[in-house]
């Protein structure tokens, strides 16, 4: 039990009496941090959530972006970093089942799902088995119901080594006439639960959620979900063919917090109340109590509400696809949830208290961030590049990705292992998305931080030619009772929710995960952001050469702003000193020039884009280099910089707001002149090799053997 | 032409072969599971997936379902039959073409875009191309690895249908990725065609398999 004082203290003030231990476990649910938000509410009200294609910001299942004329996209991203730490396959197989069932409840087809996962080094035996079980997990489950795993990223640092890190997002498709919501606007309809039946799995999941994990957190297994995808499936299928058949006027899934959480919310958010027959809900096992009916979260349940005369329909639709599913409740008028046993009521609430518990304005400490002058022996260009193209943060991720089927649905353009994986929507445009976090930078200037990784996964998605609508997240912290960790918090909130309103894209879902640390060893905070971006379909680009001498075009100035970058971590093993500054101006009109130039691109001058991030300028060309098998030569005294540095530094500097194109050497004039930010040729492509200032560093296909061959040097 | 999509708990490509036979101009129809009477069909698709969950062996479940019954009936009457991925696997465990498909030789599941080379063009999805021809098309398995003690025999009767190119992703005995019967008629087939229809996606060579029941 979590609930303090004050909380007990506030819920027997509204009651006037004392609750019973039911009543106790689902408010205990509810004032979870995981259903309540009470912690991060506050702060998340400084995210910009309106826009001109946003259809729904934050507060349903997922946020709604509108596409086109007939479509919205359904966008919402989750964590499932506790479940996934003790039990990898079932905990990271039951995120992606989680946030798929979001995406349903709005009424839409899931149509993608990226992933970002995050783990201790590769060397560490029980990382490899995280690594390779959380991956089996998504694909497994993924796999199974049939949407695509198109893309995310991954990452290993020892500060996620006892904490890893699992953030699912997911897209879906729906017709804007379709759309649905988690309401039960009409007294008299009924709650129709379908799907899995109710087990014990699960009871206390949120709360396992939210608190920190310890040695003996291995005995709580029992808190993690089973995952089962082929009902999942069977659900997915029942829930298109109940919308295509039947008038539903509410719906929602039963994730952390289970009936409770799902009923409450269904009714309070149509100021309704609500009734609950126990004895109808179909149950897993025997002799389970009202206690553990109410509180369980078991997987693959989704309530609908409905009108009466629609439930046998329903009803004939569940047995079609051989899934449970009974009338377990109904809305009723007033503000009271009300759960009966037999004819006996065991527990009376208001929706209200259940679905909106007071939010807690936690102290905050600013933490002193460290400038630093660091000083250090740079090696070779041709050690350091070879080292870090073959580190497991940088190098090909195709031992992960191949065993996600990111084909099926027929819909994906541009596969995994681009900037961003895009999607054909209809034969005229196609949407982006991306997910992407700095994790280091957040650490070091959480404010920086989160600006940069919207801002990276901004870039991600306008890299690929398209314009940026929207923002989701997945905020992963420590203890939010720590003052310093909330401060962090909140300074990655105002440095994101900045981006974000410059580029125009609200941030209009997402999950906040806290308690991120294990006996004491704190995660690198980690906003998870991703970025769903909408284009034509003949403005896709994509980041390999094409053509031998193609010109290399670099946007946006070079400032000497190496550290907190993947060099330092990779070569130095080093986390320090003050990350790149975010420069929130030329971000957005650096961007916004390559937009353009792509969409006036007639005559197809532009043939390749990447943006410049993780490992700055070398580590994006030799990316560039090593998805085509063509080589290039730079000059660095052509790269635009702010004062002077060393070439190893001007190379790996992370500094924001910059890409590198490609370009058909006759048409290099006229981009040059149509592109109004700093902007330089530094190069052409050429050759098969490496080169800097006429010197070849490395044959690209020496480079290519290592960067192929990293993970799978670790992993079977 | 009239083409049934079969549908089990589970298929999953189900979807984009029906909206594939369109695009190549058949009539596509979904036939759920339970339907024997497959009389008014043209051709059948049996698409790719996960039927029943796999939890048991791939495809072994789907292969004792009523629909099965329809679809032997019109195998006799020499109407065209595609499994693909997981329909290939139901075809296999019912035996309606030679050899199995079995656990890849990495059992990790596979997804990636390979080279395949046409072996027969006597069946109704090759005859559009040229023997030897090279195609594109992905794969998507965990358990597509082909396996027969026959190799020779099915040599012999021109059964080979599609081979890998260059490299071999599973481990199949002597590249095999899709064979068919002795009629020619039923085809099982690990790639996915659908996948291969559309040159923004990677290749329109997937097409003419579908074109092969017009």
């Amino acid at each position: 039990m979590t609930l303090t004082q004050y909380e007990k203290e506030y819920i027997q003030g509204i009651l006037k009496r004392d609750m019973n231990l039911l009543e106790e476990g689902m408010l205990d649910v509810m004032f979870s941090e995981h259903c309540s938000y009470k912690s991060s509410r506050p702060i998340l009200s400084l995210f910009p959530s309106e826009g001109e294609n946003i259809i729904l910001g934050p507060g349903d299942d997922a946020g709604l972006v509108s596409i086109n004329d007939k479509y919205a996209l359904a966008v919402g991203m989750e964590s499932h970093n506790h479940p996934s730490a003790i039990e990898p396959y079932g905990g990271a197989g039951t995120g992606v089942g989680g946030i798929l069932r979001d995406i349903i409840s709005m009424g839409a087809m899931p149509i993608a799902i990226l992933d970002s996962i995050r783990f201790g080094p590769l060397e560490d035996e029980k990382s490899r088995y995280l690594f390779e079980h959380v991956v089996k997990g998504i694909s497994d489950y993924g796999n199974r119901v049939g949407i695509p795993t198109v893309g995310g990223e991954l990452e290993f640092d020892e500060s996620f080594k006892a904490n890893p890190l699992v953030n699912v997002m997911c897209a879906g498709l729906v017709e804007k006439d379709k759309i649905l919501r988690a309401i039960a606007p009409n007294v008299g309809d009924v709650f129709f639960l379908m799907g899995g039946t109710t087990g014990r799995d699960g009871i206390h999941g949120v709360t396992f959620a939210s608190e920190e994990l310890t040695e003996d957190s291995e005995e709580d297994r029992p808190a993690v979900q089973v995952a089962d995808p082929f009902t999942k499936k069977k659900v997915l299928e029942a829930s298109l063919e109940i919308f295509e058949n039947i008038n539903v006027s509410g719906c929602k899934d039963l994730g952390g917090g289970g009936l409770t959480c799902c009923i409450s919310e269904l009714a309070d958010s149509s100021e309704n109340g609500a009734i609950i027959y126990l004895n109808e809900i179909p149950l897993r096992e025997e002799k389970m109590t009202p206690y553990e009916i109410m509180l369980s979260e078991s997987q693959e349940r989704m309530v609908f509400v409905l009108n009466k005369e629609d439930v046998k329909k329903a009803h004939a639709i569940c047995e079609k696809h051989e899934i449970s599913s009974s009338v377990i409740g109904e809305v009723k008028s007033g503000n009271n949830m009300i759960v009966l046993d037999d004819n006996t009521e065991i527990a009376n609430l208001p929706t209200i208290l259940l679905a909106d518990p007071p939010s807690i304005n936690r102290p905050m400490t600013p933490i002193k961030l460290k400038d630093k002058e660091i000083n250090l022996k740079d090696p070779e260009l041709k050690d350091s590049l070879l080292k870090m193209i073959s580190s497991p943060n940088l190098s090909s991720k195709k031992w992960v990705y191949k065993q996600y089927d990111y084909e099926v649905q027929i819909r994906t353009a541009v596969k995994p292992g681009d900037d961003a994986a895009i999607l054909k929507i209809d034969d005229e445009i196609a949407i982006a998305l991306s997910a992407d976090s700095n994790t280091i930078h957040t650490k070091l200037s959480p404010y920086d931080g989160g600006a940069g990784s919207v801002a990276e996964s901004i870039r991600n998605v306008i890299s690929c030619g398209a314009k940026p609508y929207a923002v989701v997240d997945c905020l992963n912290f420590g203890n939010p009772e720590n003052p310093e960790i909330l401060w962090q918090f909140q300074e990655c909130i105002k440095g994101m929710s900045e981006v974000a309103r410059s580029f125009n894209s609200p941030v209009i879902s997402g999950n906040v995960s806290f308690y991120n640390e294990t006996e004491g060893i704190k995660i690198n905070p980690t906003p998870a952001c991703g970025v769903i971006g909408v284009l034509e379909l003949e403005n896709i680009r994509t980041m390999e050469f094409k053509n031998e001498n193609d010109k290399i075009v670099l946007i946006g100035k070079t400032y000497d702003e190496i550290n907190g970058s993947e060099y330092h971590r990779t070569i130095h093993n080093l986390e320090e000193g003050l990350p790149p500054k975010i420069r929130v101006e030329s971000e957005v009109s650096n961007g916004l020039a390559l937009l353009n130039l792509i969409s006036s691109d007639d005559k197809k001058a532009i043939t390749a884009v990447h943006d410049c991030s993780a490992g700055g300028i070398a580590i994006t060309l030799a990316e560039m280099a090593l998805s085509s098998d063509l080589g290039f030569e730079i000059d660095s005294s052509k790269i635009i910089t702010e004062g002077e540095m060393s070439l190893n530094n001007l190379l790996y500097s992370e500094t924001h707001g910059r890409y590198i194109l490609t370009v058909k050497s006759e048409e290099l004039e006229n981009v040059l002149n149509e592109l109004d930010v700093p902007s330089s040729c530094i190069g052409e492509v050429k050759g098969n090799s490496f080169k800097v200032d006429s010197k070849e560093i490395i044959v690209i296909s020496d480079l290519k053997n290592k960067y192929n061959n990293a993970l799978e040097k670790y992993m079977p | 032409m009239k083409i049934g999509v079969i549908k089990f708990p589970g298929s999953n490509c189900d979807r984009d072969v029906y909206d594939v036979l369109k695009l190549v101009g058949a009539k596509p129809e979904y036939i759920w599971w339970n339907n024997k009477d497959l009389t008014d069909f043209d051709g059948i698709v049996i698409p790719g997936g996960f039927s029943y969950g796999d939890y048991l062996r791939a495809g072994s479940i789907a292969s004792i379902t009523p629909v099965i019954d329809g679809i032997k009936d019109l195998i006799k009457e020499e109407k065209p039959v595609l499994g693909i991925c997981n329909g290939a696997q139901i075809l296999g465990e019912i035996g309606l073409i030679p050899g199995v498909f079995i656990t890849n030789e990495n059992p990790k599941f596979n997804c990636e875009w390979v080279d395949l080379k046409i072996n027969t063009t006597r069946t109704p999805f090759t005859k559009d191309f040229k023997k030897g021809k090279t195609i594109k098309i992905p794969v998507a398995h965990a358990e597509g690895r082909f396996y027969t003690e026959d190799v020779d025999l099915l040599k012999d009767q021109d059964q080979i249908v599609l081979q890998f190119k260059d490299k071999n992703p599973n481990g199949s005995i002597e590249n095999i990725t899709s064979v068919c019967d002795e009629s020619g008629y039923v085809c099982a087939m690990m790639p996915h065609p659908e996948r291969a229809s559309d040159d923004l996606l990677g290749s329109k060579d997937g097409l003419k398999f579908f074109k092969g029941f017009i």
